[in-house]
Protein backbone atom coordinates (compact mmCIF):
# COMPACT_ATOMS: atom_id res chain seq x y z
CA UNK A 1 0.00 0.00 0.00
CA UNK A 2 2.78 2.62 0.96
CA UNK A 3 4.84 1.32 -2.31
CA UNK A 4 1.66 2.57 -4.18
CA UNK A 5 1.42 5.91 -2.55
CA UNK A 6 4.89 6.63 -3.12
CA UNK A 7 4.58 5.95 -6.34
CA UNK A 8 1.52 8.43 -6.84
CA UNK A 9 3.50 11.33 -4.80
CA UNK A 10 6.28 10.45 -7.20
CA UNK A 11 3.78 10.81 -10.84
CA UNK A 12 2.23 14.28 -9.12
CA UNK A 13 5.30 15.41 -8.52
CA UNK A 14 6.28 14.35 -12.36
CA UNK A 15 3.74 16.65 -13.36
CA UNK A 16 4.47 19.90 -14.04
CA UNK A 17 2.55 23.32 -13.37
CA UNK A 18 1.31 23.76 -16.85
CA UNK A 19 0.55 19.80 -17.20
CA UNK A 20 -1.74 20.17 -13.78
CA UNK A 21 -2.86 23.08 -15.29
CA UNK A 22 -3.62 21.84 -18.69
CA UNK A 23 -5.66 18.82 -17.23
CA UNK A 24 -7.70 20.71 -15.03
CA UNK A 25 -8.74 22.77 -18.27
CA UNK A 26 -9.53 19.40 -20.15
CA UNK A 27 -11.39 18.68 -17.16
CA UNK A 28 -13.46 21.51 -17.01
CA UNK A 29 -13.80 22.21 -21.11
CA UNK A 30 -15.02 18.31 -20.38
CA UNK A 31 -17.74 19.31 -17.99
CA UNK A 32 -18.55 22.45 -19.66
CA UNK A 33 -19.46 20.47 -23.27
CA UNK A 34 -21.15 18.16 -20.71
CA UNK A 35 -23.56 20.78 -19.77
CA UNK A 36 -24.29 22.33 -22.43
CA UNK A 37 -25.51 19.53 -24.33
CA UNK A 38 -28.04 18.74 -21.25
CA UNK A 39 -30.61 21.82 -21.47
CA UNK A 40 -30.75 21.30 -25.61
CA UNK A 41 -31.62 17.49 -24.65
CA UNK A 42 -34.29 18.59 -22.10
CA UNK A 43 -35.60 21.19 -24.49
CA UNK A 44 -35.75 19.11 -27.65
CA UNK A 45 -37.69 16.27 -25.52
CA UNK A 46 -40.06 18.77 -24.68
CA UNK A 47 -40.35 20.57 -27.63
CA UNK A 48 -40.94 17.20 -29.54
CA UNK A 49 -43.26 15.45 -27.00
CA UNK A 50 -45.53 18.98 -27.51
CA UNK A 51 -45.43 18.73 -30.81
CA UNK A 52 -46.49 15.56 -31.66
CA UNK A 53 -49.17 15.85 -28.93
CA UNK A 54 -50.46 18.84 -31.63
CA UNK A 55 -50.30 16.03 -34.20
CA UNK A 56 -52.06 14.02 -32.69
CA UNK A 57 -54.81 16.59 -31.25
CA UNK A 58 -54.93 18.43 -35.24
CA UNK A 59 -53.75 16.12 -37.74
CA UNK A 60 -54.56 18.17 -40.60
CA UNK A 61 -52.03 21.11 -38.69
CA UNK A 62 -49.11 18.08 -38.74
CA UNK A 63 -46.92 19.65 -41.33
CA UNK A 64 -47.06 23.33 -40.08
CA UNK A 65 -46.71 21.82 -36.64
CA UNK A 66 -43.38 19.42 -38.27
CA UNK A 67 -41.82 22.72 -40.01
CA UNK A 68 -41.83 24.47 -36.43
CA UNK A 69 -40.90 21.52 -34.70
CA UNK A 70 -38.07 21.35 -37.09
CA UNK A 71 -36.95 24.66 -37.03
CA UNK A 72 -37.23 24.68 -32.85
CA UNK A 73 -34.99 21.54 -32.83
CA UNK A 74 -32.55 23.23 -34.77
CA UNK A 75 -32.83 26.53 -32.50
CA UNK A 76 -32.51 24.12 -29.32
CA UNK A 77 -29.36 22.61 -31.37
CA UNK A 78 -27.67 26.09 -31.54
CA UNK A 79 -27.09 26.13 -27.51
CA UNK A 80 -25.21 22.49 -27.80
CA UNK A 81 -23.43 23.53 -30.80
CA UNK A 82 -22.00 26.74 -28.61
CA UNK A 83 -21.23 24.96 -26.58
CA UNK A 84 -19.19 22.30 -28.10
CA UNK A 85 -17.17 25.36 -29.80
CA UNK A 86 -16.36 26.65 -26.66
CA UNK A 87 -15.21 23.20 -25.47
CA UNK A 88 -13.05 23.13 -28.69
CA UNK A 89 -11.52 26.40 -27.78
CA UNK A 90 -10.71 25.95 -24.29
CA UNK A 91 -9.40 22.49 -25.30
CA UNK A 92 -7.42 23.06 -28.23
CA UNK A 93 -6.50 26.86 -28.75
CA UNK B 1 -55.64 5.14 -41.14
CA UNK B 2 -53.05 7.26 -41.65
CA UNK B 3 -50.49 8.75 -39.37
CA UNK B 4 -51.27 11.51 -37.77
CA UNK B 5 -48.00 12.76 -38.69
CA UNK B 6 -48.34 11.63 -42.28
CA UNK B 7 -48.02 14.26 -45.35
CA UNK B 8 -48.99 14.14 -48.74
CA UNK B 9 -46.46 15.66 -50.89
CA UNK B 10 -42.96 16.58 -50.03
CA UNK B 11 -42.03 16.87 -46.38
CA UNK B 12 -41.46 20.18 -44.65
CA UNK B 13 -38.25 19.23 -43.37
CA UNK B 14 -37.27 18.38 -46.89
CA UNK B 15 -38.11 21.84 -48.11
CA UNK B 16 -36.70 23.96 -45.50
CA UNK B 17 -33.17 21.48 -45.22
CA UNK B 18 -33.20 22.20 -49.35
CA UNK B 19 -33.79 25.77 -49.15
CA UNK B 20 -30.97 25.81 -46.72
CA UNK B 21 -28.69 24.46 -48.75
CA UNK B 22 -29.23 26.89 -50.99
CA UNK B 23 -28.93 29.80 -48.99
CA UNK B 24 -25.41 27.75 -47.67
CA UNK B 25 -24.15 27.77 -51.53
CA UNK B 26 -24.92 31.77 -51.73
CA UNK B 27 -23.55 32.74 -48.43
CA UNK B 28 -20.44 30.16 -48.42
CA UNK B 29 -18.31 31.60 -50.71
CA UNK B 30 -18.49 35.30 -49.18
CA UNK B 31 -17.76 33.59 -45.74
CA UNK B 32 -14.47 31.41 -46.99
CA UNK B 33 -13.10 34.63 -48.77
CA UNK B 34 -13.96 36.82 -45.34
CA UNK B 35 -12.51 34.20 -43.15
CA UNK B 36 -9.58 33.78 -45.85
CA UNK B 37 -8.68 37.29 -46.02
CA UNK B 38 -8.18 37.03 -41.94
CA UNK B 39 -6.61 33.92 -41.69
CA UNK B 40 -5.34 33.16 -45.00
CA UNK B 41 -5.71 29.54 -46.93
CA UNK B 42 -5.89 27.42 -43.76
CA UNK B 43 -9.26 29.71 -42.10
CA UNK B 44 -10.76 29.19 -45.74
CA UNK B 45 -10.45 25.78 -45.65
CA UNK B 46 -11.34 25.51 -42.51
CA UNK B 47 -14.57 27.69 -42.87
CA UNK B 48 -15.35 25.79 -45.93
CA UNK B 49 -15.14 22.64 -44.03
CA UNK B 50 -17.34 24.28 -41.37
CA UNK B 51 -20.06 25.25 -43.92
CA UNK B 52 -20.10 21.50 -44.99
CA UNK B 53 -20.80 20.52 -41.16
CA UNK B 54 -23.89 22.71 -40.59
CA UNK B 55 -25.31 22.05 -43.78
CA UNK B 56 -25.26 18.07 -43.02
CA UNK B 57 -26.53 18.06 -39.83
CA UNK B 58 -29.68 20.20 -41.44
CA UNK B 59 -29.52 17.65 -44.03
CA UNK B 60 -29.08 14.31 -41.82
CA UNK B 61 -31.94 15.93 -39.12
CA UNK B 62 -34.31 16.65 -42.25
CA UNK B 63 -33.64 13.40 -43.62
CA UNK B 64 -34.58 11.44 -39.91
CA UNK B 65 -37.73 13.35 -39.25
CA UNK B 66 -38.83 12.88 -42.56
CA UNK B 67 -37.89 9.09 -42.44
CA UNK B 68 -39.64 8.77 -38.79
CA UNK B 69 -42.42 11.24 -40.32
CA UNK B 70 -43.33 8.67 -42.18
CA UNK B 71 -43.70 5.86 -39.93
CA UNK B 72 -45.50 6.98 -36.76
CA UNK B 73 -45.47 10.12 -34.00
CA UNK B 74 -43.31 7.89 -31.85
CA UNK B 75 -40.62 7.55 -34.27
CA UNK B 76 -40.81 11.00 -34.61
CA UNK B 77 -39.65 11.53 -31.16
CA UNK B 78 -37.24 8.80 -31.10
CA UNK B 79 -35.26 10.13 -34.65
CA UNK B 80 -35.28 13.63 -32.44
CA UNK B 81 -33.87 12.59 -29.50
CA UNK B 82 -31.72 10.09 -31.00
CA UNK B 83 -31.04 12.11 -34.36
CA UNK B 84 -29.45 14.91 -32.06
CA UNK B 85 -27.10 12.57 -30.00
CA UNK B 86 -26.14 11.20 -33.14
CA UNK B 87 -25.54 14.19 -34.72
CA UNK B 88 -23.64 15.76 -32.03
CA UNK B 89 -21.57 12.60 -32.09
CA UNK B 90 -20.84 12.82 -35.60
CA UNK B 91 -20.08 16.34 -35.18
CA UNK B 92 -17.77 15.95 -32.30
CA UNK B 93 -15.87 12.99 -34.52
CA UNK B 94 -15.62 14.95 -37.55
CA UNK B 95 -13.89 17.72 -35.42
CA UNK B 96 -11.71 15.63 -33.53
CA UNK B 97 -10.47 13.79 -36.03
CA UNK B 98 -9.44 16.67 -38.32
CA UNK B 99 -8.10 18.71 -35.10
CA UNK B 100 -4.33 18.06 -35.77
CA UNK B 101 -4.19 18.72 -39.42
CA UNK B 102 -2.29 21.05 -40.66
CA UNK B 103 -5.01 22.78 -42.83
CA UNK B 104 -7.36 23.16 -39.68
CA UNK B 105 -7.53 26.46 -38.05
CA UNK B 106 -10.12 25.96 -34.80
CA UNK B 107 -11.49 29.62 -34.16
CA UNK B 108 -12.78 29.91 -37.95
CA UNK B 109 -13.89 26.67 -37.89
CA UNK B 110 -15.72 27.37 -34.47
CA UNK B 111 -16.60 30.79 -35.53
CA UNK B 112 -18.62 29.46 -38.93
CA UNK B 113 -19.84 26.16 -37.10
CA UNK B 114 -21.90 28.72 -34.78
CA UNK B 115 -22.54 31.49 -37.05
CA UNK B 116 -23.70 29.85 -40.03
CA UNK B 117 -26.07 27.23 -38.20
CA UNK B 118 -27.82 30.60 -36.35
CA UNK B 119 -27.61 32.70 -40.01
CA UNK B 120 -29.36 30.04 -41.68
CA UNK B 121 -31.95 29.55 -39.37
CA UNK B 122 -32.63 33.32 -39.42
CA UNK B 123 -32.75 33.78 -42.65
CA UNK B 124 -34.58 30.26 -42.69
CA UNK B 125 -37.54 32.10 -41.14
CA UNK B 126 -38.46 34.60 -43.44
CA UNK B 127 -38.92 32.21 -46.12
CA UNK B 128 -41.74 29.97 -43.67
CA UNK B 129 -44.95 30.09 -44.11
CA UNK B 130 -46.87 28.19 -41.35
CA UNK B 131 -50.15 28.34 -42.99
CA UNK B 132 -52.30 24.54 -43.13
CA UNK B 133 -51.97 25.13 -47.07
CA UNK B 134 -48.40 25.66 -47.36
CA UNK B 135 -46.93 24.19 -44.45
CA UNK B 136 -43.65 24.32 -45.50
CA UNK B 137 -41.90 27.29 -47.59
CA UNK B 138 -43.84 30.51 -48.76
CA UNK B 139 -45.60 29.89 -52.18
CA UNK B 140 -43.94 31.18 -55.00
CA UNK B 141 -45.87 33.18 -57.53
CA UNK B 142 -45.19 29.86 -60.23
CA UNK B 143 -46.44 27.18 -57.33
CA UNK B 144 -49.39 29.29 -56.64
CA UNK B 145 -50.57 29.20 -60.14
CA UNK B 146 -49.85 25.25 -60.75
CA UNK B 147 -51.60 24.88 -57.48
CA UNK B 148 -54.61 26.75 -58.77
CA UNK B 149 -54.86 25.13 -61.85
Amino acid sequence: MSILAQATTAAEAALTAADQKSISAAGYAGLAYGLATLGPGIGIGYLVGQSVQAMARQPEAAGMVRTTMFLGIAFTEALALIGFVVFILLKFV
Amino acid sequence: MTSPTHIDGDAPEAMIARDMVKKAAIVGPILIIAFGLIWGVHGALSTAYGLAIVVANFVLAAAMLTWAGRISPGFVMGAALFGYLIRLSLIFLAIWLVRTASWVELVPLGITIVVTHLGLLFWEMKRVSLSIAYPGLKPTSASKESTSK
